[in-house]
């Protein structure tokens, strides 16, 4: 008997996924469960279409959403930063659409401009500062950051990071790639310590005393402003007189072969609405896309600024060549 | 004196055995399913494009492979001057606190190398605690530092998570031998010493050198830790072709380059060892631990709690303050995540395990020149960086999952889907392809002592096949099963890159758990399901000591 239910279970276990839905949407996603699973649910009970989803790093999910092809059963991907967005509009896994209602609720330079994906938040790269030791007058913008008065003052993050990778794009498309190496091989000559695998350890390194001024996603701030009220670090806009501040965002587009391609765009233009926005970008502290949309207190109270008005999928393309540069100039 | 321990090779069979072709077609068949996803991975060549290549080769290639140098030097030493000393004392010793370590030295094996890294760094770099607190405490200047994130943290880090396969594997092949062969030795004249280092240790080789190439398999494709670090591996140039220039094909030719590496001091190794041989010449009877008392026994006690301390004792306590300041992440979904983390672990621990006794009892006693081979290459999975394996279980599987489809569809005009893609099948064959090495060392190593006279034996006294098996090979070889079975469950339950990739909808583990957690960098809550793993780790280790215990 005991081992009757134990091979039944068996079986079942090994088969379970092949139940199929009629009324779901399934999802590959890059950006975390946690970021994506309360608006899933709250879709869900809003409608009654179920949403299934797994989770992975970018490189894998494309290679499995292309390897499936035809028969993939995956209706929608969803994704950060630009580069593995534009990557994924070039390798043709992404559907084309068409929809007003998208492309009124995303700016145009937050959108692939053939409708292959749709950016759903927005997060700012900028500089923060000791509050101790650093005057915002010396703060100009990330090419100042090249200034030899910045020596032994600067920590970074790992150029390991897709994050980096977008803003050196962002300056190679501004300044070409022989200015955009100069600027480069500055900050590496004024790092204080090799460069952090995280944008939490390298503002942990300013606080303590390490370096002076680093450069990071605007949540990881919010996230170590909300663990230790009061840390001497505050944010800077820079480029306010020039580009702008450097802006990456994460997105999302339905798949070529999705099985279910309605309830995908349904879900891709709920993303993107007003009622969805506050939270897709609250939960992490990140920008709403939505400009109808104001951002989480905590965020709004940084101030306004004046955003890289670059399409972002310019950074997708500069990518390899991005990383090609930092390589050539020693910033690991 | 070699002729104690070692005797020189003797051809095992004079005539092809009628019962040959079973063992040899079933070792075979379970070599191609980890031969197909490799043979996936050395297809890339046929997409050959230099660019990527010149482009690592000017800029950090040179470098890498410098630093991948250092670490496999590093963590090779490390790993045997931690691991076979302390396998030795615990198995063949007694000195204060020997019965707690000899089960708790194989604990630190529970952390991910990326996790005691990230407690490592986090506590001694300069921002951190001890830097810290001995700047406020002695006034010194704001400027004062010590680096921890270089060549040498790195290698302290990974021969702390590493040396438990040594010690394990030496473990099983010290309690294997017994103390007979040493106590000849010493009645023979040899001092302490010298029976160590030219009777007990040359017997233990097999085992310690599975042990050590297992560490430095998992040292080389590690990714994880050496990140933490922002240490630049020649696995760090794999991950920047795929993930950075989105170039596959680079990252598996140079996956494929790391392979051929392994598979030649593999090869060497294996050219060496089969002058030698390491049988033993029966199970031994009751045992007489070694007394080490005074000085001598503080000395090891001194050793052993040590490493302890520093490899799980300590991360741990830092892991559970992390923890408890996010208690209320606990929730009933870490039920399902325990019990997915198990489930999978089992499931392929005891399939891996079994593939490695039929693959080591095949080649051993049947095998011929192919079966050897197909075992070897069969083994290599674990040199891979687990991402590229997974993409090559993946491809393969999906590939084929296609085809069947096709055929379906091409024969009843219905299209079925992918049949195998996202089951827990998909996902057993990429835990296989991996962890076969893990399971075959110990099972490989332990099956080398016993004499193949023993089968033999059996055979001449009526017994079957299947009994010869069951009733001398298996309780003969059951620490040698327990290690094996164990290293895979804990390595399937810490498993990130095929879990993530293949896993069914909703099947999420503890390091599933851990992934969503560090990739938007909030390793502190990453802390619960680490401890989470720690936890789930204790119980296969616990039910291994006692079942191999003496």
């Amino acid at each position: 008997m005991l081992r009757l239910a134990l091979s039944v279970t068996v079986v079942a276990v090994l088969l379970s996924p092949l139940v199929v839905h009629a009324d779901e949407v399934v999802v590959y996603s890059a950006r975390n469960e946690h970021l994506i699973k309360p608006l899933f649910d709250r879709y869900t009970q809003e409608t009654g279409v179920q949403i299934r989803y797994i989770t992975d790093k970018e490189g894998p999910l494309l290679q499995r959403l292309a390897a499936e092809g035809k028969r993939t059963p995956a209706d929608m991907l969803i994704t950060v930063d630009a580069g593995n967005l534009w990557h994924a509009a070039q390798s043709g896994v992404l559907a084309e659409i068409s929809s007003p209602v998208l492309e009124a609720n995303v700016p145009a330079n937050l959108r692939d401009p053939k409708g292959r994906w749709f950016g759903l938040s927005e997060r700012a790269r900028t500089i923060v500062y000791s509050t101790e030791r650093v005057q915002p007058g010396e703060l100009s913008s990330y090419e100042g950051l090249a200034d030899p008065k910045w020596h032994g003052r600067l920590c970074l993050r790992t150029s390991k990071k897709v994050y980096n990778q977008s803003l050196v794009a962002s300056l190679i498309a501004r300044h070409g790639e022989e200015g955009a190496e100069q600027i480069v091989r500055g900050w590496v000559a004024n790092l204080a310590a090799e460069p952090f695998s995280n944008d939490t350890k390298a503002m942990e390194a300013v606080v303590a005393g390490q370096c002076d001024v680093t450069i990071v996603n605007t949540y990881y701030f919010g996230r170590l402003e909300k663990e230790r009220p009061g840390i001497p670090l505050a944010l800077f806009w820079p480029n306010q007189d020039s580009s702008g501040v450097h802006i990456n965002v994460s997105g999302a587009g339905v798949t070529a072969h999705a099985k279910h391609p309605e309830a995908a765009r349904q879900l891709l233009e709920w993303l993107s609405s007003a009622t969805a926005q506050g939270d897709f970008a609250g939960l992490n502290m990140e920008y709403p896309v939505n400009k109808t949309v104001a951002p989480d207190p905590i965020v709004s109270a940084w101030g306004t600024f004046k955003a890289d008005d670059l399409n972002v999928n310019e950074a997708g393309r500069l990518q390899a060549d991005a990383i090609r540069l930092m390589d050539r100039a020693g910033y690991r | 004196m070699t002729g104690l321990a070692l005797r020189p090779s003797v051809k095992q069979g004079l005539a092809v055995r009628l019962d040959d072709g079973p063992w040899r077609w079933s070792a075979r068949l379970l070599a191609i399913s980890v031969l197909v996803p490799l043979a996936v991975i050395l297809g890339s060549w046929l997409y050959f494009d230099p660019q990527v290549w010149s482009h690592l080769g000017d800029t950090v290639l040179p470098r890498l492979l410098l630093n991948t140098s250092w670490l496999i030097a590093g963590v090779g030493i490390g790993a045997l001057l931690l691991g076979v000393p302390l396998a030795w004392l615990t198995v063949m010793c007694e000195f204060p606190g020997r019965r707690i370590l000899d089960w708790a030295l194989m604990l630190p094996f529970a952390l991910p190398a990326y996790v005691l890294a990230f407690v490592f760094v986090g506590v001694l770099d300069f921002a951190g605690p001890v830097q810290s607190g001995l700047r406020a405490l002695f006034g010194l200047p704001a400027a004062w530092s010590f680096e921890v994130r270089n060549t040498f943290g790195v290698i302290a880090v990974m021969t702390l998570v590493l040396y438990p396969y040594v010690y394990m594997l030496a473990r099983v092949s010290f309690i294997g031998q017994g103390q007979s062969a040493y106590e000849a030795a010493r009645s023979l004249g040899l001092g302490p010493w010298g029976a160590f280092f030219r009777v007990s240790l040359p017997m233990a080789r097999p085992g310690i050198v599975a042990g050590l190439s297992l560490a430095l398999m998992e040292a080389l494709a590690d990714f994880g830790a050496v990140s933490v670090f922002n240490f630049d591996t020649f696995t760090t140039a794999i991950y920047k072709s795929w993930f950075g220039f989105f170039d596959l094909h680079s990252a598996a030719q140079l996956a494929s380059i790391l392979l051929t590496i392994v598979l030649i001091a593999m090869l060497v190794e294996r050219h060496y060892r089969n002058r030698a041989r390491f049988t033993e010449s029966g199970r031994n009877g009751a045992q007489r631990r070694i007394h080490l008392s005074g000085r001598l026994g503080l000395a090891a006690s001194l050793f052993g709690w040590g490493v302890f301390i520093l490899a799980f004792a300590a991360p741990v306590v830092k892991l559970v303050s992390w923890a408890l300041a996010v208690a209320s992440d606990l929730d009933s979904r870490y039920l399902d995540l325990f019990l997915h983390t198990l489930i999978l672990g089992a499931m392929a621990g005891v399939l891996t395990v079994a593939a490695a006794f039929v693959l080591a009892y095949a080649n051993r006693y049947h095998g011929d020149y192919s079966t050897a081979l197909s075992v070897r290459v069969g083994t290599l999975g674990y040199a891979l960086p687990g991402s590229v394996l997974a993409v090559g279980v993946m491809l393969s599987l999906t590939w084929f999952d296609n085809r069947i489809a096709d055929g379906v569809e091409w024969l009843t005009g219905r299209d079925i889907g992918l049949v195998i893609s996202g089951t827990v099948i998909a996902l057993l064959m990429a835990y296989f392809a991996r962890f076969l090495a893990v399971a075959y060392g110990p099972v490989e190593s332990s099956l080398e002592r016993i004499r193949p006279s023993m089968r033999d034996a059996a055979r001449s006294l009526g017994a079957a096949q299947w009994e010869t098996v069951w009733r001398v090979y298996l309780p003969m070889l059951r620490p040698g099963l327990l290690t094996a079975g164990l290293l895979v469950l804990v390595d399937v339950m810490k498993e990130m890159p095929a879990t993530l990739l293949l896993r069914p909808f909703g099947w999420d583990t503890l390091a599933v758990r851990i992934f969503e957690l560090t990739s938007e960098g909030e390793w502190e809550r990453a802390a619960l399901p680490a401890i989470g793993l720690v936890v789930v780790g204790l119980v296969p280790v616990v039910l291994l000591v006692r079942k191999s215990g003496r």
